[in-house]
């Protein structure tokens, strides 16, 4: 504290701060309660002040190393330890190593006469001892207005709570006073918060629908910036958890790494890579048209990824999902046991809104997951109006994106317009809206997956059928013909009817071209019949040229011949009768 | 207020008469503060008036002994503790008014 002090002082002075050590508050308060100085923790009974100003001790010696002494006028100080030992405090422990000293003040109005003037000296030097005994930095004083039922002159007891304030300031001590919310509009029944001024807490538990939620508000802090809104907090096993739900910060980083669906063919109308991670989505849909199927095929892609999955579950136990996803052949069971995969249900109207946020968000910081399922977010609303449930996902969206968690919401749509509205509302906060539709057509009914948006990147804007069969889910491409959009078996039997066509034009096309084969056949045999034909003329030509030729070529030679034999009886003139 | 203590005078003696029971009386007081040196001089004088002889008065300053303080459960001082006789009774303030002193102290019963 001191350390931060002086590195603030550098700059300019500004008010040193205690840091509670209780989850979330100290980031309402830009850093704890004032140092030094008087609280004012208010509010009606059992709204958890005790508890909080307990934790602020418990936290101070445990997480600050700061002792602290927590004064009591309500309750005694063995019950106080035992109410507060299931939180996993041990307070004896603490007191034995004078880390904490607790005080019971008792204070009976039928045991004490005032005979005249007097003061509360004696709670001051009780007060000093006990802070000088264990050199305490924090102070608690559980419901000092029970110092107004024990005794009865207002006029000292109002002088003297005075002194006390003044009292604790000097002493440097950070001191936490606990007063009961007053009648109408009052913050404490004996108006204490005239007295303390720096800083009031207001606690208030409010049950709406038979559902209760706890809040704080932080009503004044001077001298610094503080969160201005109800936060709601939640009282568990750790003690108290506060969200500050407030922090719309819009400059988280953004990742343009993609994760799959565990769909291909949704993959594939996403761009061909899948949805970015950290990016918000939101599947929305009738009735049955499979959207918890989609959230548990993303769940179990995760897991086969090696990364963890938290799935918040409103409608259905985990064995029952469990038990319905290996239908489609998805086992999401060894994913359970393997640790990567938690499932958390519960039922919305098991607290209220805020209290459900709190719980997840707790959650989240706990598995530290990549991506959370909530299926579906349609069932908040019967614990919250729709601006209620909006607010709450804006926040949780918000937050999922800083730590760089993807999220699928699943919606229900039904035809009343209430949810339709929640649709609407948060359809414009995610970063991927699919929309699964029944088309109801031919006598039956189908599913159609559109996707409606599906920011930075490029998608499909095709309608595609959505099957799920025992192997999974798929997607087909919808048959758009001229009858338009064709659906299940209509699809099948226009895919049917066209591959009978095929089949007949392919027949048709085989007998064409044995025709054109036997035709050239046919007339192949005419050619060679021509040409045998044509080669006998041609040899009978050929024959009768050679037949005379011979004969010329015979008459030559029997002319010698005979010329031969006129010149054996003429011999003196044969070249005279030479021709 | 004269009348009232005479008559509470002699209801006072009848009782004393009757029992006959010392008066444990702690008066925790705060150093010297005007409170303080009230309540002594008031609790002093109603002791020898109405108690003359049977009581034992202790007074006691808790800046010395702060642990005391704890322990009896003081708040408001100065404060007289009666421990006996009967139950123990607690009264606070200057002991200015001297009615409810002795109301407290069980030494009036009827006004």
């Amino acid at each position: 504290m001191t350390k931060s002090h002086k590195k603030q002082q550098t700059i300019f002075k500004t008010l040193p701060k205690t840091p509670t050590g209780i989850n979330g508050l100290d980031e309402i308060t830009d850093g704890g309660l004032p140092a030094g100085r008087p609280t004012l923790i208010c509010g009606e009974a059992g709204c958890g002040k005790t508890l909080m100003s307990l934790e602020f001790i418990v936290r101070g010696v445990t997480l600050f190393n700061e002792p602290g002494v927590f004064m009591a006028f309500e309750e005694k100080t063995d019950e106080l330890a035992m109410n507060v030992a299931s939180l996993g405090f041990d307070l004896y422990k603490l007191q034995e190593e004078k880390k904490v000293k607790l005080d019971h003040v008792h204070i009976d109005r039928s045991e004490i006469e005032e005979t005249g003037e007097y003061d509360l000296e004696g709670l001051f030097i009780r007060l000093g001892h006990a802070i000088d005994s264990i050199g305490a930095k924090r102070v608690v004083l559980d419901t000092l207005e029970n110092l107004f039922s024990g005794l009865n002159n207002q006029t000292i007891l109002r002088a003297e709570l005075r002194r006390l304030f003044t009292f604790l300031k000097n002493k440097g001590v950070t001191a936490i006073i606990t007063g009961e919310k007053g009648d109408g509009g009052a913050l404490t029944r004996q108006g204490l918060e005239e007295y303390v001024s720096d800083c009031v807490i207001l606690l208030d538990h409010r049950v709406i629908n038979q559902i209760s939620t706890r809040r704080l508000r932080v009503v004044k802090y001077r001298g610094s910036q503080h969160g201005t809104n109800e936060y709601p907090f939640l009282i568990d096993e750790d003690g108290i958890s506060l969200l500050p739900v407030t922090s719309l910060g819009l400059e988280k980083a953004v990742s343009s790494k993609r994760v799959s669906s565990g769909i291909p063919a949704l993959d594939y109308m996403l761009g061909g890579q899948g949805f970015f991670r950290g990016s918000s989505i939101l599947v929305s849909g009738t009735a049955g048209t499979g959207k918890t199927s989609i959230g548990a095929y993303f769940a179990a892609e995760t897991c086969k990824q090696k990364k963890k999955c938290l799935y918040f579950a409103f409608e259905e136990s985990p064995n029952q999902i469990i038990r319905n996803m290996r239908s489609i052949s998805i086992d999401l069971q060894q994913y359970v046991d393997n640790g990567l995969l938690r499932f958390h249900a519960s039922r919305p109207t098991l607290y209220g809104l805020e209290m459900h946020l709190v719980a997840i968000y707790k959650l989240i910081k706990q598995f530290q997951p990549a991506t959370v399922i909530l299926d579906p977010i349609t069932n908040l609303i019967t614990v919250g109006s729709v601006s209620e449930v909006k607010s709450m996902l804006v926040r949780l969206i918000d937050f999922l994106q800083n730590e760089q968690i993807t999220v699928m919401f699943t919606a229900l749509s039904l035809n009343t317009i209430v949810n339709e509205q929640t649709d609407e509302g948060v359809s414009s906060l995610v970063d991927t809206w699919m929309l699964v539709r029944d088309i109801e057509h031919n006598g039956e009914r189908n599913r159609g997956l559109y996707i409606m948006k599906s920011r930075g990147m490029k998608h499909s804007n095709q309608v595609r059928e959505f099957i799920i069969t025992d192997k999974g889910l798929d997607l087909v491409d919808v048959y758009l013909g001229p009858d338009g959009v064709l659906t299940g078996s209509a699809r099948e039997a226009q895919q049917l009817k066209e591959k009978t066509g095929v089949a007949l034009r392919d027949f048709a096309v085989s007998r064409k071209d044995k025709e054109i084969i036997r035709k050239r056949k046919t007339l192949e045999a005419k050619i060679s019949s021509l040409q045998a034909e044509f080669e006998s003329v041609e040899e009978e030509l050929n024959r009768i040229y050679y037949e005379d030729e011979l004969k010329q070529q015979i008459m030559n030679k029997n002319r010698e011949e005979i010329t031969k034999m006129r010149r054996g009886i003429k011999e003196e003139s044969p070249v005279k009768k030479k021709k | 207020m004269t009348e009232k203590d005479q008559s509470s005078l002699s209801e006072d003696n009848y009782f004393n008469e009757q029992k006959q029971e010392v008066y444990h009386l702690r008066l925790f007081v705060t150093g010297a503060s005007p409170n303080s040196a009230r309540a002594i001089t008031n609790l002093k004088d109603i002791c020898e008036t109405h108690l003359k002889g049977n009581y034992d008065l202790e007074i006691v300053d808790v800046y010395q002994q702060p642990l005391t303080v704890e322990h009896e459960q003081i708040i408001a001082l100065p404060m007289l503790i009666k421990k006996a006789p009967g139950i123990e009774r607690r009264l606070i303030g200057d002991m200015s008014n001297t009615g409810k002193v002795l109301k407290g102290l069980g030494l009036q019963t009827e006004n």
